[in-house]
C-alpha cells in the first residue's frame, strides 16, 4: 500500500475509520434491518429469536424500499437507539 | 541477525577499496576477539570471513553507521567506542589486538555507508518512522492507481501528480535548509497557514527537483506579500495568474532555460516551479476554479508560468537588480499576468523605430481605449534587443521612451470615439493619458537568437496600489 502525505490545509477529513467491532454482544442493544428484500425478514425473525434467547434486547428495522438508501431519519433513528446493527442485506 | 550486547562489530560494504583492505584484519580480529562482521551490500563480502548480511541496512541505520568500514565496541548493550575507516593504531587499540594489518599502509580514510546513500536515507528514515514530518498521512487502497487516486482527491490541475510518498517529500526538504515547519504565509482563499513541508508536498506533485524547491519557496513567499493582492489575483473573473521571473545564479545552477521558447514547454525545472506555486495555491489555500477562481477565460499560463532571464546575453542590468536585489543573488519576481502578445517587427533598424512598435503594440494592451490600462511585462528577444544595444540604450532610456510613446491625447479615449462604446473619458480634453502607471512595465531579456519577435505579458486591470504590484523576493537556500 503507497502512503502519501495530504497536501492541503488538512481542513477536511482523509478517511473516517469504521469504528472497532464489539468484542462481545453483551449488555448492547442490537438493532435488526431489514433491507426489503424478499425473505429479509424471515431470516431476521430467526436472528432475533436467538439473540432474545441469549438475553439481549433486540430493536427491529425497516427500509421502505431496498432501491434507496436509508432515509436519513431512519438512520439517524438507528445510531440513537441501539449500539449494533445487524443487516439481512440479500435475498 | 542479532548483534553481540558486549563485544566487537564491524561494518563494511565490498563497493569500498579501505573495506577490502581491511579484509585480513577482519579475519584476524575474528579469530582473536569473535568480531561480528556486517556486511552492507555484497552478501558474499568478505570472502573467508563470516558475516552477516544487512541487506536492508536496518542495521547501520540504527546504529547510526555513516562511513564504511566502522569498528565498535559494545558493552551490555551499549556503544562504548567506535572508529571508522582504517587506522591501525585506533583499531589495536579498541580491541587491544596488537600487530593488526601486517603490510597495510597506518591509514586509509573509510567510504560512505551505504545506508546513508540518497534514496536510502529517506526510506530508512520512513520505515524507522524519523521522517518528523507533520502531514496527515493517507493510505491509498491497495487496488487503487496511485496516479488515479491524486485525480479523485481534487488534488490535480488537471494533468497527472507525482504521488508525494513520504520518502519524495523528505528529499525534496533536502533541498533547502529552513524548517520544514517554518509557517511562510496564510494561503488565500482559506488563509490556511503554509509551512515548508506543505509546500515541498506540493513540489513533489508538480515534478519538482529538491534544488529547485528555494525557488519554489520564494514565489510563493512573494505572492503572498500583501502588495501582490494574491486573493484578489485568484479571484478575479480576469485572465490573471501569477507569472514567475527568476533572476541570478540559481537559474543556471537548476538548468532553467531562457534562450529558445523560453516561454514554453520542454524544460522541467521552468514548468514544475510555476505548477508547483498554482498547486500550493489550490490545495493549501483552496483556490479553485469555478469556485473561489472566478476566472471568465483564465490563461494556459495557470498550469505554470515561470521565466527564467537571459542575465549572461543581455546588455541591460536584470530585472532583480532594478528592482533592489544585489547582484548576485538569486530571486524571484512575480508579476499578476496572463498570456502572451507578440510585437513583430522585423523591419525597424534604428531603437526610435522600434521603441515606436513596442508603444503602438502596448497601447492595445487590453483594449486601445482602456487608460489607463494594466501593468504589462516586456519580454524582449536577442534580436530586438540588438538594435537598442547597438544604439546605446540603456534600460532606463527604453523604459523612459515606453511611458511616453505610449501616451495618447485624451479625446481619442472618449466613449463612443472610433465607433466604440468602450473608453473613457476620466482625463481632461486637451491633456495627454497615459497608459502605464509609473513603475507598472517591467522589461526581461530572454528567448532563443533568432527572430525579431518580442512579447508582452499583460497585466490585471486591477494593477498597482488598487490590486495587484510586482513583488521581488531574494531565493533563500
Amino acid at each position: 500500500m503507497t502512503t502519501i502525505l495530504d497536501p492541503t490545509a488538512e481542513r477536511s477529513v482523509a478517511a473516517r475509520p469504521r469504528l472497532a467491532r464489539p468484542e462481545s454482544l453483551e449488555g448492547l442493544k442490537v438493532g435488526l434491518l431489514d433491507i426489503a428484500k424478499a425473505r429479509g425478514d424471515v431470516f431476521l425473525d430467526r436472528v432475533e429469536q436467538r439473540l432474545t434467547e441469549r438475553g439481549l434486547e433486540v430493536k427491529r428495522y425497516a427500509k421502505p424500499t431496498n432501491t434507496r438508501p436509508a432515509p436519513t431519519p431512519l438512520y439517524q433513528q438507528i445510531a440513537t437507539e441501539v449500539d449494533v446493527v445487524i443487516e439481512a442485506l440479500s435475498d | 541477525m542479532s548483534l553481540p550486547n558486549t563485544g566487537w562489530i564491524a561494518i563494511v560494504k565490498r563497493d569500498c577499496p579501505t573495506c577490502e583492505l581491511t579484509v585480513p584484519v577482519l579475519a584476524a580480529l575474528r579469530e582473536a576477539v569473535g568480531l561480528t562482521v556486517v556486511t552492507q551490500d555484497d552478501p558474499a563480502f568478505p570472502e573467508n570471513v563470516p558475516h552477516d548480511y544487512d541487506g536492508a541496512l536496518d542495521i547501520s541505520h540504527g546504529l547510526k553507521i555513516e562511513v564504511v568500514p566502522t569498528l565498535l565496541k559494545r558493552e551490555n548493550g551499549e556503544e562504548v567506542a567506535r572508529t571508522y575507516g582504517w587506522d591501525k593504531a585506533e583499531w589495536e587499540k579498541l580491541t587491544g589486538v596488537s600487530g593488526l594489518g601486517e603490510g597495510l599502509p597506518e591509514m586509509r580514510p573509510g567510504c560512505g555507508a551505504k545506508n546513508v546513500e540518497p534514496g536510502i536515507l529517506e526510506e530508512l528514515k520512513v520505515r524507522h518512522g524519523e521522517t518528523g514530518l507533520k502531514s496527515r498521512k493517507i493510505g491509498l487502497g491497495s487496488a487503487e492507481d496511485e496516479i488515479e487516486a491524486l485525480f479523485d482527491r481534487g488534488w490535480s490541475d488537471g494533468l497527472p501528480l507525482v504521488p508525494p510518498t513520504e520518502a519524495r517529500v523528505l528529499r525534496m526538504l533536502s533541498g533547502t535548509a529552513r524548517d520544514p515547519q517554518e509557517v511562510i504565509g496564510r494561503v488565500p482563499s482559506d488563509l490556511a497557514e503554509c509551512t515548508v513541508e506543505k509546500v515541498a508536498i506540493n513540489a513533489v506533485m508538480a515534478g519538482c527537483k529538491p534544488e529547485y524547491l528555494p525557488v519554489v519557496l520564494s514565489a510563493v513567499e512573494a505572492v503572498l506579500e500583501e502588495p501582490f493582492a494574491m486573493h484578489g489575483v485568484l479571484a478575479t473573473t480576469m485572465y490573471v495568474g501569477p507569472v514567475v521571473v527568476v533572476n541570478g545564479p540559481i537559474r543556471r545552477a537548476i538548468g532553467m532555460n531562457s534562450k529558445g521558447n523560453a516561454l514554453g514547454q520542454g524544460f522541467r525545472a521552468n514548468a514544475t516551479i510555476g505548477r508547483a506555486l498554482q498547486l500550493v495555491i489550490r490545495n493549501v489555500g483552496g483556490g479553485r476554479p469555478q469556485e473561489v477562481d472566478r476566472a471568465t477565460l483564465g490563461n494556459p499560463g495557470k498550469f505554470t508560468y515561470c521565466i527564467a532571464e537571459d542575465e549572461e546575453g543581455s546588455c541591460w542590468e536584470p530585472l532583480a537588480t532594478e528592482r533592489g536585489v544585489p547582484e548576485g543573488k538569486s530571486a524571484v519576481t512575480v508579476f499578476a499576468g496572463y498570456g502572451l502578445q507578440g510585437i513583430v517587427d522585423q523591419k525597424s533598424r534604428t531603437p526610435e523605430s522600434l521603441a515606436q512598435s513596442f508603444a503602438e503594440s502596448l497601447k492595445a494592451l487590453q483594449h486601445v481605449k482602456l487608460y489607463p490600462g494594466a501593468d504589462a511585462l516586456v519580454v524582449i528577444s536577442p534580436e530586438h534587443e540588438r538594435t537598442f544595444r547597438e544604439a546605446g540604450w540603456s534600460k532606463a532610456k527604453l523604459y523612459e521612451e515606453l511611458y511616453a510613446r505610449t501616451q495618447v491625447p485624451a479625446e481619442q479615449l472618449m466613449p463612443g470615439v472610433g465607433g466604440i462604446a468602450e473608453g473613457t473619458s476620466a482625463f481632461a480634453p486637451g491633456t495627454m493619458a497615459r497608459k502605464f502607471r509609473d513603475g507598472g512595465l517591467m522589461i526581461v531579456r530572454a528567448g532563443g537568437g533568432a527572430g525579431m519577435f518580442s512579447g508582452i505579458i499583460g497585466g490585471w486591470s486591477a494593477s498597482g496600489e488598487k490590486g495587484s504590484s510586482p513583488v521581488t523576493k531574494e531565493v533563500k537556500l
